[in-house]
């Protein structure tokens, strides 16, 4: 049913670093190489080859902030399923294909329900639904239930894909439920934040801010090579000084 | 809001097929035979036609059926079961005033309850939706209830009543959109709130996550000019309102033969007015590719 649970046993979810991530879009390829076949139906592409458009359940944003002093930053932002605690996405589905997990909390799309109709796509703030076109079912982040749970996989495989293949250790899993849980600890110390909390979906997964950067603007930082990129005030004279005077002339 | 055609036409149709079925469910016209046949057919089709219109825009619309499971929850699925339940109970009201020239009034009470309702769930569905802040409102059901009784009355050739509801349906259309433009400058929800990163400083989109377009853009990115929106503003008053006011006005002797046309081009307004509906809409994920 589309009614979300009062509680959920578990809050798995992710602590996204924004100082830490690089970027690299590593996550986006491990994410659409193991859920394009894996849990339900494959991620396809259109016109992989051209112009080049398809399902991702987790893609990487780019944002320049320019602070009111000091230079401007390049914060490198990964984007996926929430797995909202307040999920709009669930509520509104017409079927009752969209679920929120009573035990782990992780918002699921049972395939064989859904009818297309791309309505939970809308209710989403973030972005995080996208309707496949060669499947005509919704998409969404699973929070890599068939890894997570899989005894199949070595331990150290048991966290979702994009956790796993981070080559900078920015994407953290683990139950938000848990205040001893690391990601909880990490949250905490770091100051961890929703993304859109005024929309009041109360999302799971937590951002933690990026780092105030070094000062270039102080003068001592560049100080030591100032006196040789000071640009010399004109001292020509002769004829260099006659042309240089000519020249302005006109 | 990209305006997808097969859902513009679904709330345009069978939002004015309803809005009939409503005055003919109060007995207004009371009409049997095969004046009732004319006047159901009409409101069925329409009605119908535009539900199997928003089939058009499903995925997979083989599984529809599933959509009338989640009433508890969804405006979608209330919607589905309140179109499905009128035309059930119009189709045995139609039946008996047709072939036995018998009127159930009961019936057609319970049947303009259901029309109402399915048209009010149909508002619903985009006015419960936080994600765009121009359908949030209580303006947007009052806005799809009126454009479908005055639709419904034009079509049903009650002059008196279309002359009244056609006026108070273009001023709610006028106060939706005035609000809307009032809302765009103060939305809550900025690039700021979206990435979080507003404490660090005035964010700006640096890169996309990709090159080409996708579900996301192609759906919620849809950017109509200001200038064009004005234009079309007053071609859907103009059409869907001011002429169809002033025909019954004008012309009150000759209304049995102008009913029919005017309906149309009130139509016709009407969807330029849900065209607008959807294509001045922006949805709140746009902040994350630095459009709004």
């Amino acid at each position: 049913m589309t009614a979300l649970p009062e509680k959920t046993g578990r809050k798995l979810g992710l602590a996204i670093d924004l100082d830490t991530c690089v970027g690299c879009h590593a996550c986006v390829i491990s994410c659409k190489g193991w859920n394009t076949e894996n849990y339900g139906a494959p991620l396809s592409d259109q016109d992989p080859y051209g112009d080049a458009s398809g399902t991702f359940l987790n893609r990487i944003h780019s944002y320049e902030v320019q602070p009111d002093f000091g230079s401007a930053q390049v914060v490198h932002f990964p984007k996926s399923c929430l797995h909202c605690e307040d999920a709009p996405c669930v509520t509104v589905c017409p079927t009752g294909a969209s679920y929120k997990r009573i035990e782990d909390g992780i918002v699921l799309v049972n395939e064989s329900d859904c009818i297309g109709c791309g309505l939970c796509a809308w209710a989403c703030p973030y972005g995080a639904r996208e309707l496949d076109l060669a499947e005509g079912v919704m998409k969404k982040c699973t929070l890599c239930v068939d890894r997570i749970y899989n005894e199949n996989l070595p331990e150290g495989d048991r966290v979702p894909a994009c956790v796993r293949t981070c080559p900078a250790g920015a994407r953290h899993f683990g139950d938000f439920a848990d205040p001893e849980s690391e990601v909880s600890k990490l949250s905490a110390e770091r100051g961890g934040f929703d993304l859109m909390p005024e929309q009041g979906t109360k999302p799971v997964n937590k951002y933690l801010p990026p780092r105030q950067k070094d000062l270039l603007d102080e003068i001592d930082a560049i100080d030591v090579l100032a006196p040789l990129l000071e640009i010399k005030k004109s001292r020509n004279s002769g004829f260099i000084k006659w042309l240089d005077r000519a020249l302005g002339k006109f | 809001m990209h305006p997808t055609p097969s859902i513009i036409i679904f709330t345009t149709l069978s939002g004015l097929g309803f809005g009939l079925l409503f005055w003919l469910g109060i007995g207004m016209p009371p009409v049997t035979g095969w004046e009732a046949f004319a006047y159901y057919f009409a409101a069925f089709a329409l009605a119908a036609g535009g539900l199997v219109s928003s089939t058009f825009h499903l995925g997979r619309p083989e599984r529809a059926l599933k959509a009338f499971t989640q009433w508890s929850t969804s405006w979608l699925s209330r919607e589905g079961i309140c179109a499905v339940a009128a035309l059930l109970v119009f189709g045995i009201n139609a039946a008996g005033a047709v072939f036995w020239n018998v009127r159930v009034p009961v019936l057609g009470y319970i049947g303009s309850v259901l029309a109402l309702g399915t048209v009010f769930a149909t508002s619903m569905i985009y006015a419960q939706l936080n994600t765009v802040p121009l359908w949030k409102t209580h303006l947007t059901p009052v806005l799809f209830l009126l454009a479908s009784i005055a639709g419904g009355a034009l079509l049903g050739a009650h002059a008196l009543i279309s002359a009244m509801l056609l006026p108070v349906a273009a001023l709610v259309q006028a106060i939706w959109w005035m609000r809307g433009d009032r809302i765009r400058n103060e939305m809550e929800t900025t690039i700021e709130t979206a990435t979080g990163l507003g404490n660090a400083g005035k964010v700006r989109s640096f890169e996309p996550p990709h090159t080409g377009a996708n579900y996301l853009l192609r759906e919620f990115a849809f950017e109509v000019g200001r200038k064009n929106a004005r234009r079309l503003r007053m071609i859907a008053l103009t059409l869907a309102y001011t002429l169809p006011f002033f025909a019954i006005i004008l012309a009150p002797d000759h209304w049995h033969v102008l009913a029919v046309p005017t309906a149309v081009v009130h139509l016709a307004g009407v969807a330029v007015a849900r065209w607008l509906f959807f294509a001045e809409a922006v949805h709140v994920v746009g902040h994350y590719y630095g459009r709004r």
